[in-house]
């Protein structure tokens, strides 16, 4: 096999040139005799610094609100908690319905996931190997799906998953869900498909396996690097979906994590209980900023070879 | 042989197929047949009207508003972020001292601050925008209690419910959740460029400044486009819409001073039961959307430089 072509539009940092990027061991800093662009140097760090915490006061704020009670939160917003107040974590998991909206999210995003990672990978493969008549008509539309504004269809959706006794479902979002990932996932796949040699399902034919299997346990497996991108760009969209569930499902024993949040953020009964609210919201930020950190370099490349190829 | 392949084709694409059939391709083409009804969406019932929702919605004031507003967040969201992304990325990553006698470097921890600047792309906007809510709110929000602070006590903006604030506060979320994403994206496409072109332009004297306007920002242009596409369809679409929804009054308030065409669209449909009505403001919202993308490509259309 061959390493000439580069298999995915993958962004991540090129190993190969570390002297652009990589380097920030900590070293003592000798004391730099004067050079030009001195102040440029100063000037760019306040920058950075200054824009990392902007986006790291407003979640730290948040982590550590969640631990105060109303009456701290509302007369003293930036000092720290006087003590560490867990009970409103363990009220927003048990009264204010946290823990139902996780095992809903769970459940909706597992089983899209997997269907659309399925169902995905099977278009891309008959579209990128096989030639048939239809087949580039096919591939536009599935492609043409990614630059529709989706509320657009969703005023029709509505009324046509009502009509199948599908609204306010788990299978009714995970349906959607899955249909509304295919555009990409199959744009994405085809491409990836494509640049996989052939002699090896070739082999494979030849020895007597059929289409199926061929599919199942050799494309696939070679596949992996291609899915794994687009399963986190996937995983990450249907986690964070709020249009979808916003509109198809209403039922409050069947929301998801973003959407149950907002609805406790608007609703009366819970207006008061700022704690708890704030528990809960960084009880949802808490899984994807620690599966970030941990999987850093796959999430980064998934997302932007995800989002812009 | 033949025969097994078509029946393989066909085995694989059905269930796909059906499930984009219709719940994607279908309502899309429903809606823009109901956009020349007069549907309500409560009935079955239904008359053919012709052009009427599109004269009523030339002559409505929402429209108008919500179309301004997404037309200046088509017209600042992406300039702002890419510019703003493009200084930091190119600080991180070309900004360092000389060191290890490299011709450019990053600066120390630029790993770091690419960590840390990509931590709200991984968050959904729906938290991202009930947390600003909080940060925003006028009594005891983040942002006056930081005011009061630094002396600023008697200046404590109403943010999110001054009708002139409102929609820049709503702006900046956008901005603040996605500057890291282009960090990130751009930073990639830095480091791919070979490092003896900067150091040619060095060893001819060239400054930072040139060197970007001169080397990076061409080098980089094919993902400057397509994130501006990209910006450009977030900010008309689900994310804008959540953001505005979530955050302002009403929503789309004070005063429609916030509303956007995504919003209009939703609130048409399942608030004011006017379902026809509402696939003409999206039909409105696909003609902005293809109009932008068509005009990007149209602009960003320049020999692609190869190294």
């Amino acid at each position: 096999m061959k390493t000439t072509d580069q298999p995915l539009p993958s962004a991540g940092p090129d190993p190969t040139r570390p002297a652009v990027t990589k380097d920030d061991a900590p070293r003592p800093a000798p004391e730099q005799p004067k050079k030009e662009g001195t102040t440029l140097n100063v000037f760019s760090h306040g920058v950075l610094v200054l824009w990392g915490f902007m986006v790291a006061m407003p979640l730290l704020w948040a982590v550590m609100t969640s631990f105060k009670t109303d009456r701290e939160i509302f007369t003293s917003p930036w000092a720290l908690p006087t003590e560490l107040h867990f009970e409103n974590w363990s009220r927003a998991w048990n009264q204010a319905n946290m823990s139902d909206y996780f095992g809903n999210t769970v459940v909706v995003v597992g089983c899209s996931l997997v269907g659309t990672m399925l169902l995905g990978s099977m278009t891309a493969y008959v579209l990128a190997r096989f030639e048939f008549p239809g087949q580039r008509f096919l591939y536009f539309l599935f492609i043409g799906g990614m630059s529709f504004p989706i509320i657009l269809a969703l005023v029709p959706l509505f009324y046509v998953m009502n009509n199948m006794g599908l609204l306010n479902t788990r299978h009714g979002l995970i349906l959607s869900y899955i249909a509304y990932s295919l555009p990409f996932t199959v744009f994405f796949l085809t491409a990836f498909f494509r640049t996989l040699p052939t002699s090896v399902a070739e082999a494979a034919m030849i020895d007597g396996a059929s289409h199926a299997r061929t599919f199942f346990q050799v494309m696939l497996p070679m596949a992996k690097p291609g899915l794994v991108s687009v399963g986190i760009f996937n995983f990450l969209g249907q986690w964070n979906q709020y249009m979808l569930p916003t509109v198809l499902n209403t039922d409050p024993d069947k929301q998801v994590l973003s959407q149950g949040l907002v609805q406790l953020a608007v609703s009366q009964g819970y207006k008061g209980d700022w704690s708890a609210l704030f528990a809960g919201l960084v009880m949802a930020m808490l899984p994807v900023l620690a599966a970030y950190i941990v999987f850093q370099r796959q999430v980064v490349s998934g997302l932007t070879a995800g989002a812009l190829k | 042989m033949q025969h097994g392949k078509y029946r393989f084709i066909a085995g694989f694409l059905v269930v796909p197929l059906a499930i984009y059939l219709m719940f994607v391709v279908w309502p899309f083409i429903q809606s823009i047949y109901y956009s020349f009804t007069d549907w309500t969406g409560l009935s079955p019932e239904f008359s053919f009207v012709g052009l009427a929702n599109y004269q009523k919605m030339l002559g409505d004031s929402d429209f108008w508003d919500a179309l301004s507003h997404s037309l200046l967040f088509l017209a600042l969201l992406p300039v702002i972020t890419i510019g703003f992304a493009l200084f930091l990325a190119f600080m991180i990553n070309v900004g360092g001292r000389k060191r290890k006698g490299a011709a450019v470097s990053g600066v120390r921890g630029s790993s770091t601050y690419k960590i840390v600047y990509f931590f709200p792309q991984v968050l959904s906007i729906a938290i991202v925008a009930l947390l600003f809510q909080f940060v925003y709110n006028p009594r005891n929000g983040a942002l006056n209690a930081g005011l009061e602070g630094v002396g600023l006590g008697s200046w404590k903006p109403n943010w999110l419910g001054d009708p002139d604030l409102a929609l820049w506060c709503v702006m900046f979320v956008l901005f603040w959740c996605t500057v890291g994403f282009f960090v990130v994206l751009f930073s990639a496409g830095m480091s791919s460029i070979p490092n003896d072109i900067y150091e040619a332009a060095l060893l001819d004297g060239a400054s930072r400044f040139t060197t970007f306007f001169r080397i990076t920002l061409p080098l980089l242009w094919d993902t400057v486009q397509s994130g501006w596409i990209y910006m450009g369809i977030l900010a008309l679409g689900p994310e804008a819409f959540a953001v505005v929804q979530i955050m302002t009054v009403g929503p789309g308030g004070p005063a429609n001073a916030t509303t956007v065409l995504p919003l209009e669209v939703y609130t048409t449909a399942f608030s004011d039961a006017q379902a026809a009505y509402a696939t003409t403001i999206g039909v409105a919202l696909l003609i902005v959307t293809l109009t932008f993308a068509a005009i990007v490509l149209k602009l960003g259309r320049r020999e692609r430089l190869e190294y």
